[in-house]
């Protein structure tokens, strides 16, 4: 019987990935444990063995093919003495890769729909005449910490597998060479002390970049933290600080399980004398993380793994900074505002595409900083909309969203037309199950369930 | 190197003074804040260093301009010997403006960039890496530099502390740790808490060299610190000193002391006290005599004094004195 050799899914969050290179040829005999190829993922170039024995019947996708689909037939592997003609045909080659970004606009929600509105994209707030360039937040998060370091010599980088392995996520790929091993500091798996050192080395005069492999480890490193980083300037009457970033992915990849999986926005942004940024697009990532690195103070830097790999449009420029504490329109509405911030942005400018559909014009802000937070952006959109739903992926008590909640209801409270509705993750530690998984995340429906609710539609 | 170990005999008269001084000053001021603590001016936790005055004043003279020092909560002792002012450190455990951090720290939380003095340290065990990441930065910026990163025998048992001794070996820090081992860990004894006898030895896991010292003989103490600096400093990674020592008082001012018998205190009082030490050294080797070690006492109970006097006299912080200092503004 032949068998088709599937395209493998080589880390949690990947979906497609290059077939970089095959290892074997259309005759090859081959047993298991033999290397087929060597498939490049976002993060890494992994070599693929085989798990049947057989003979390389027919290769379906030629090497250095992008964007290959998990699960899509790559090869089909024949018994000895079998023919490729006596084997199926393979029902489905290379299904194209499932994209994420391709929408299907709603069908109209309600009966009362009206006509589709114009969706108003905000422009870059960049002088005329910038030529943008395509990065992807994993080049935009690099190349901002690399200019950095070439431009100040006490800025260095520190964390787990950032130099020799070149990132466990692939972030700091290249540094290592071009900053050497004394600026590119791979740190033995010791959160709670490397964090402490890097307190201590901002305390003498240097400026860390904290890598946490993710979010979820720092918290053994939460004390110097929030104890020796966020409050010693406090204490000690303003003499001396802690200028430094902890900066790494944060919130949920995909099947990890409760322990990896969690969103810290919120606890960060409690705490006075830290700064936390959480960025969706790339050109804010590189933008504000300069702007992070350049700060005299501890800055929480939280990325998303799921973001790593997608693209936007980032000012070709030499030196682009984006302030802290400023949120950004992406898109002005009339009639409703959303509020996000990092991967919720994904589901906020989702529903936003689908209310265009309803033909309900939604703001949709990117609060982009949590610590000094927007919130005037956000009551400004407000009176112009008198509604507004809130998107996070963090859990839902003590959320962003019920603080924002808090904010509109004290500072906008007469202009509001409905109660502001806070989606957020459920209020359960992240299941495995594939499923489970998908309903303990915010989702674009629950969005629009919301905004339907507060437009009483 | 051999002739280091500094023979008591052969000491100076100039330096004992100065370490007669220098602990007298510390004892007496820490008398005087636990006298202000009873009458209500001083508040929340004061733990004093009564007792172990000669750890800091021996590794302070070991030290040199540039050198950098952290500690725990225990901290006054610490501040004095770097040469922070009796007036600042008063003001701050009195809570007013014209203490080291404004009156915003408190007995536990100050600092002095001026005097390399980096805290001050609330949570146990805290200040190890943060000393050990001071030794970083310098190293960094290959300025010779050696930091004394001071803890207790209690803090000894905080994981932290072994992260960090892995870190500065494996990144030959220049770094100083000193364990000072007054024997408890607020009301737990070493035997009760500890499973080694010597903690010190513990760094030998790490290839971390180390030595024991009597922590009541203040010369020994300084030569010690001389071997460990010059160590340090010669690029050869991390030194541990356990520096076997006796706080007379409370853990804090709210502590009894029901652990230990008023016998044990007493006995080690008359027979090891560091002050009473040096003291004995200037009499018999007739650097000086009564009236002389008299002025002395008069001079610092002054200078005391006049501590107490300001921090009473210094006002409160302003009001808007809440809102400052959380963000450091960027430099323009």
């Amino acid at each position: 019987m032949a068998i088709e050799i599937l395209m493998p899914a080589l880390s949690p969050t990947m979906e497609e990935g290059t077939l970089a290179k095959w290892l074997v040829a259309e005759g090859d005999k081959v047993s298991s444990g033999d290397i087929l190829a060597e498939i490049e993922t976002d993060k890494a170039t992994m070599e693929f063995e085989a798990v049947d024995e057989g003979i390389i019947g027919k290769l379906l996708i030629a090497e250095g093919t992008a964007n290959v689909a998990v699960n899509s037939a790559i090869a089909v592997l024949l018994d000895e003495g079998e023919s490729l003609s006596d084997a199926a045909s393979p029902a489905q080659t290379a299904a194209p890769a499932a994209s994420a970004a391709a929408q299907t606009p709603a069908a109209p929600i309600s009966a009362s729909a009206q006509a589709p509105v114009a969706v108003q994209v905000v422009e870059h707030d960049v002088p005329a005449g910038t030529s943008f360039k395509s990065l992807t937040v994993r080049e935009a998060i690099r190349e901002a910490m690399s200019e950095e370091m070439r431009s100040d010599e006490t800025v260095y980088l520190m964390g787990e597998e950032v130099a020799e392995y070149q990132g466990a996520y692939k972030i700091s790929q290249g540094m290592l060479d071009e900053f050497g091993s004394k600026r590119v500091i791979d740190t033995p798996i010791t959160e709670h002390g490397f964090a402490g050192i890097a307190v201590g080395a901002a305390f003498g005069g240097l400026k860390p970049v904290v890598e946490f492999m993710t979010f979820n480890f720092a918290m053994q490193a939460m004390d110097h933290i929030i104890n020796s980083a966020a409050k010693t300037l406090y204490m000690s009457g303003g003499q001396m600080g802690a200028p430094m970033v902890f900066r790494g992915p944060n919130g949920a990849a995909a099947r990890v399980g409760a322990q990896h999986s969690q969103d810290y926005a919120a606890w960060y942004a409690h705490i006075p004398g830290l700064k936390v940024v959480m960025p969706y697009s790339a050109d804010d990532a590189k933008g504000l993380l300069k702007s992070a690195i350049r700060d005299p103070n501890p800055v929480i830097f939280l990325e998303n793994e799921i973001l790593y790999g997608q693209s936007f449009q980032v000012p070709d420029l030499p030196d682009y900074t984006v302030p802290l504490g400023k949120a950004r329109i992406w898109r002005e509405g009339n009639d409703i505002t959303l509020v996000s911030f990092g991967i919720g942005m994904k589901y906020a400018l989702e529903a936003a595409d689908q209310l265009a559909e309803m033909g309900v014009s939604a703001e949709v802000i990117d609060l982009r900083c949590l610590r000094p937070l927007d919130t005037a952006t956000v009551v400004n959109s407000v009176k112009k909309t008198n509604r507004c739903v809130t998107i996070e992926e963090g859990f839902p008590v003590c959320s962003i969203g019920s603080h924002i909640s808090s904010v509109l209801m004290q500072e906008a409270f007469d202009y509001l037309d409905a109660p502001v509705i806070t989606c957020t993750g459920k209020d359960v530690p992240m299941p495995y199950a594939a499923n489970l998984e998908k309903l303990a995340l915010v989702t674009t429906d629950e969005v629009m369930t919301a905004a339907k609710s507060v437009l009483y539609r | 190197m051999a002739a280091k170990k500094t023979s008591k005999t052969n000491v100076s008269k100039d330096d004992l003074l100065h370490y007669y001084r220098e602990m007298l000053l510390i004892r007496r001021f820490e008398e005087k804040a636990g006298q202000l603590y009873g009458m209500g001016l001083i508040g929340g936790f004061c733990h004093l260093y009564i007792g172990q005055e000669a750890v800091v004043v021996g590794l302070e003279a070991a030290a040199e301009e540039g050198d950098k020092r952290v500690t725990s909560y225990r901290d006054h002792g610490h501040m004095l010997a770097c040469g922070m002012e009796a007036n600042g450190v008063m003001a701050e455990l009195t809570g007013r403006s014209g203490g080291y951090s404004k009156g915003k720290g408190g007995s536990m939380h100050m600092f002095s960039k001026e005097k390399h003095f980096y805290g001050g340290h609330g949570i146990v065990g805290a200040q190890v890496p943060i000393g050990a990441g001071l030794a970083f930065a310098d190293k960094y910026l290959g300025n010779g530099r050696v930091t004394f990163a001071y803890f207790g025998d209690g803090a000894a048992n905080q994981g932290q502390v072994y992260e960090t001794f892995n870190m500065a070996a494996l990144w030959d820090l220049p770094v100083v740790f000193v364990i000072e081992n007054n024997q408890y860990a607020m009301g737990t004894s070493q035997q009760r808490s500890t499973s080694s006898a010597e903690i010190y030895e513990r760094g030998r896991a790490f290839g971390i060299p180390g030595e024991a010292i009597d922590g009541m003989d203040v010369l020994a103490v300084k030569a010690a610190g001389e071997t460990a600096v010059a160590h340090c400093r010669s690029g050869k990674g991390p030194y541990i000193l356990e520096i076997k020592t006796y706080r007379y008082r409370g853990h804090s001012m709210s502590d009894p002391a029901k652990y230990r018998t008023r016998e044990e205190v007493q006995k080690i009082r008359e027979e090891k006290d560091a002050i009473e030490h040096v003291r004995d050294l200037l009499l018999t080797g007739k650097h000086c005599s009564e009236e002389d070690l008299k002025a002395i006492d008069k001079d610092i109970k002054a200078v005391v004094n006049e501590s107490a006097e300001f921090a009473k006299q210094s006002p409160e912080p302003a009001l808007d004195e809440l809102w400052t200092d959380i963000y450091a503004q960027a430099e323009a």
